[in-house]
C-alpha cells in the first residue's frame, strides 16, 4: 500500500495552481508543470490532474497518459530519498546486476518499492552517464562512482544521516 | 599565487573532486582553484593539475591523502607518485585529434571570456559574415555526420529546413544521451556548454530559424543546471537573444528536461515530448526538416553534432574534412566504458582500428581478464568478437561487419559474461522502452524476452532458435523505428558469434 499523501489538498492545488500559471503562454507545457511539480511535491497527485488537464485544455486521460508513459513520474507518494542504480550494459559489464541484488537485500524492498521507514525508493535506471566509472549510483542528483557493495552501504548510511 | 584546476564535471565529482578542490583551497593558502571541465581521461580522475609559468601539470588520480605533497618548494611536485607529467604531453591526449573537444577540461565551463580566448565564438563571428546559403555549403562541404547515430549528413538537413516555406523554423537539440556505454554529449554539455550554443545559433543563421530548445535527459541534473547558466551568461553578453552580435539575427534557446524515456532519442518521439506529449514516435515521411516541432520545419541534431559546427566555420571545412577515412569525414568521439583499464573519452580520426583503441588506449579490461565481447553504438549495437577486432571505426565499414558505430559508445566485457543474458536483456530493454506503436516491436520485444528464456531453460532449443531468428527479421524489417528494428542487432550477433551462449552450441543458421 502506498504511504499516505503526506500534502493535503490545499497545497496541492495552489503549487499546481501557481506551477501552471507560470506556464500558461507556454507552447506545449505538460512536461515542463509535471517536472516543476514532481520537483515540488516529491510526486504528481492524482488530485493534481483535473487541475493540469483545465488549464492546459486537455482531458484528465491525455495528462495521466503522458505520466504514465515517462519512467520518472510518480503518481504516488514515496521515499524521502531515490536511489538510482544503473544497470544499463556498461554497468552491468562491472557487477551492476549484483549490485541491484545486493542493494535490494540491503534496502529489504524490490525494484520501484519504498522503504518501511519511508527512506528510500529503489529505481533501476538505464544509464547515468558514468559508463566509464562503472557501476554507477545516483542517490537524488548525487551520482557515485565505482560502487561496490562495501560502498553501497556506506553511501546509504551517510545518506540516512542528511 | 599557484593556480589550480580541478574539474567539476559530474563523474569526477562522482570521484571525489569536490572534497579535492575544498583539501587544496584549505592546504594552500596562497592558491586559487579554477573548477574546470573534464579532459575524459576518467581513470585518472580526480585528475588535478597545477599551473606554473603558464604550463600546466598533472596529477591524478588524486585522493585525500595526495594532496598535500602536490607542491614542493611552491612548484608542482614532479616526484609525486601521481605525477603524470606536462599535460599537454600526455600520450593519452597526444595520440587524440581534439576538434569538438578542444576545450573540454581546459577551462571554466561558464566562463564566457575563458571560452572566447581559446577561439569560442571565432565559428559564429565567421558566420555572421557570410550567407545561410555559404554556411550551409561549408557543412556539407565538411563531410559532417549527424553523431547521434544515424550519420545523416548534417548539411543535407540543413538545406531542406533552409529550403521549407514558412516563416517559423525551430533547431533541436537532441540531447537525450540514452545509449549505455556514450557520455559525450554530457560532457560537452557541463564541460563546454557555449561550444554547443554556438553551434545552435550558426545552425539558426544558416536555415533562419529564431528559436531553438536542448532536450535534456533528465538523469543528467548537472549538465541542465549548467546549460541553463550557460544560456543565461550567453544571454548577457550578446551570443544569444536579440540582434546576436549587433547583427540582424535573432535567436532564443530554452533547455528543456525530458523524464527518463529512451525512446525520446528518436527525433519524432523526442518532438511530441518537447509538444508535452507521450513519446511516441510519428510516421515518416513528413520529415522533421518539412513538418517537425509544432508542424514547422525543424532541424534536429544531436549535441556533438552542433558542437562540431564552430570548429568547421572557424578552420574551415576543408580542414575538418581531412580526418577520417571514406566517407567518414572529421572525427569520432569513442568513448569507452564497462570493463575496460583506461576508461574515458578519445576524440579521433575515422579509421583508427578497433583493436587499437581496445588495448593501445584502453589497456584491455579493467579486470585483467581476457576481452570476450564488445558491444559498440549503444545498446542497439552488435556484440563484436576479438575476430572483429581490425575493423576500421568507419560508417561503412561497421555496416558491412553487421555492426554499427552509433554515439561512437563501446562497452568492454570480460571472458566472465553471460552473453545469453546480454542477449536477454536487449529484448528486455527494447520492451521497457518500447513507444508500443508498432506491434512488431511492442509484442516482438516480449516474445523474444520469452524465447530467450525457453532456449537458457534448454526447451526446445533448436526449434526456438529458429523462431527467435525469425522474430528478430520480423522485428528488423517492420518497425517502425530504429529500437524495435535494431534490439535485434546485439540478439543475432550473440547467436551468429558466440552459439554457445544461446543454446548448446548447435545453432543451425537458415
Amino acid at each position: 500500500m502506498a504511504p499516505s499523501s503526506p500534502h493535503s489538498p490545499d497545497t496541492i492545488s495552489s503549487v499546481t495552481d501557481s506551477i501552471c500559471a507560470k506556464h500558461a503562454n507556454t507552447d506545449g507545457a505538460l512536461l515542463i508543470i509535471l517536472n516543476a511539480v514532481q520537483d515540488e511535491l516529491g510526486y504528481i497527485p492524482k488530485s493534481a490532474v483535473p487541475i493540469i488537464a483545465k488549464q492546459q485544455n486537455l482531458s484528465r486521460a491525455e495528462v495521466h497518459g503522458v505520466i504514465s508513459f515517462y519512467h520518472l513520474y510518480r503518481d504516488a507518494p514515496g521515499g524521502k530519498n531515490t536511489v538510482y542504480i544503473c544497470c544499463a550494459e556498461a554497468c552491468q559489464a562491472m557487477g551492476a546486476r549484483d549490485l541491484m541484488q545486493h542493494a535490494s537485500k540491503h534496502l529489504g524492498v524490490e525494484s520501484h518499492q519504498t522503504t518501511s521507514d519511508n527512506l528510500f525508493n529503489l529505481e533501476p535506471i538505464y544509464c547515468l552517464g558514468n559508463c566509464a566509472c562503472a557501476p554507477a549510483v545516483m542517490i537524488n542528483d548525487t551520482l557515485h562512482a565505482k560502487v561496490s557493495p562495501q560502498n553501497f552501504e556506506k553511501i546509504i548510511e551517510e545518506a540516512r544521516k542528511t | 599565487m599557484t593556480q589550480f584546476y580541478v574539474p567539476s564535471d559530474s563523474a569526477a565529482r562522482s570521484l571525489g573532486s569536490d572534497k579535492i578542490a575544498t583539501m587544496v583551497s584549505e592546504n594552500f593558502s596562497d592558491c586559487s582553484v579554477i573548477r574546470n571541465g573534464s579532459r575524459g581521461l576518467y581513470w585518472l580522475e580526480p585528475m588535478v593539475e597545477v599551473e606554473i609559468d603558464e604550463v600546466r601539470h598533472a596529477f591524478g588520480p588524486i585522493t585525500e591523502h595526495d594532496v598535500e605533497s602536490l607542491l614542493a618548494n611552491g612548484t608542482p611536485n614532479e616526484a609525486h607518485e601521481k605525477y603524470l607529467g606536462v599535460t599537454k604531453n600526455l600520450e593519452w591526449l597526444n595520440s587524440q585529434e581534439r576538434l569538438t573537444f578542444a576545450r573540454a577540461g581546459e577551462i571554466d565551463p561558464l566562463s564566457v571570456e575563458a571560452y572566447r580566448s581559446l577561439g569560442g565564438f571565432d565559428g559564429l563571428e565567421k558566420s555572421l559574415q557570410q550567407s545561410p546559403q555559404q554556411i550551409i555549403d561549408a557543412i556539407k562541404e565538411s563531410g559532417l555526420r549527424g553523431r547521434g547515430g544515424a550519420a545523416f549528413p548534417t548539411g543535407i538537413k540543413w538545406q531542406t529546413v533552409a529550403d521549407a516555406d514558412g516563416a517559423k523554423k525551430y533547431i533541436v537539440c537532441n540531447a537525450d544521451e540514452g545509449d549505455s556505454g556514450t557520455y559525450a554529449d554530457r560532457m560537452i554539455m557541463e564541460s563546454d556548454p557555449y561550444s554547443l550554443i554556438e553551434g545552435m545559433t550558426i545552425a539558426a543563421i544558416a536555415v533562419g530559424a529564431d528559436e531553438g530548445f536542448i532536450y535534456t535527459r533528465a538523469e543528467y541534473p548537472q549538465a541542465i543546471e549548467t546549460l541553463e547558466h550557460a544560456v543565461q551568461q550567453a544571454e548577457q553578453t550578446g551570443y544569444l537573444g536579440q540582434n546576436i552580435l549587433n547583427s540582424d539575427n535573432n535567436f532564443t534557446l530554452h533547455v528543456r528536461k525530458a523524464a527518463g524515456a529512451y525512446i525520446c532519442g528518436e527525433e519524432t518521439a523526442l518532438l511530441e515530448s518537447l509538444e508535452g506529449k507521450r513519446g511516441m514516435i510519428r510516421y515518416k515521411p513528413p520529415l522533421p526538416a518539412i513538418e517537425g516541432l509544432f508542424g514547422k520545419p525543424t532541424v534536429v541534431n544531436n549535441v556533438i553534432s552542433l558542437a562540431s559546427v564552430p570548429v568547421i566555420m572557424n578552420k574551415g571545412a576543408e580542414h575538418y574534412k581531412n580526418f577520417g577515412s571514406g566517407r567518414s569525414r572529421g572525427t569520432l568521439t569513442v568513448q569507452l566504458a564497462g570493463n575496460v583499464k583506461r576508461g574515458g573519452l578519445f576524440e579521433l580520426p575515422f579509421g583508427t582500428t578497433l583493436r587499437h583503441v581496445l588495448y593501445d588506449l584502453g589497456g584491455g579490461t579493467a579486470s585483467g581478464r581476457p576481452i570476450k565481447a564488445v558491444q559498440v553504438g549503444g545498446p542497439l549495437g552488435a556484440y563484436i568478437p576479438e575476430s572483429d577486432f581490425d575493423t576500421p571505426l568507419d560508417y561503412e565499414e561497421f555496416a558491412a561487419i553487421g555492426g554499427m558505430l552509433g554515439h561512437g559508445g563501446i562497452v568492454v566485457f570480460d571472458d566472465t559474461v553471460d552473453l545469453g543474458q546480454m542477449a536477454r536483456f536487449a529484448m528486455e530493454f527494447c520492451a521497457l522502452e518500447s513507444c508500443g506503436k508498432c506491434t512488431p516491436c511492442r509484442i516482438g520485444a516480449v516474445r523474444g524476452v520469452e524465447t530467450i528464456d525457453k532456449i537458457l531453460k534448454g526447451d526446445e532449443v533448436t526449434a526456438n532458435q529458429k523462431v527467435l531468428e525469425d522474430l528478430c527479421h520480423t522485428m528488423i524489417d517492420g518497425s517502425l523505428c530504429a529500437l524495435g528494428g535494431m534490439a535485434p542487432f546485439p540478439v543475432l550477433s550473440i547467436m551468429k558469434h558466440y552459439p554457445d551462449a544461446l543454446g548448446t552450441g548447435t545453432t543451425k543458421t537458415r
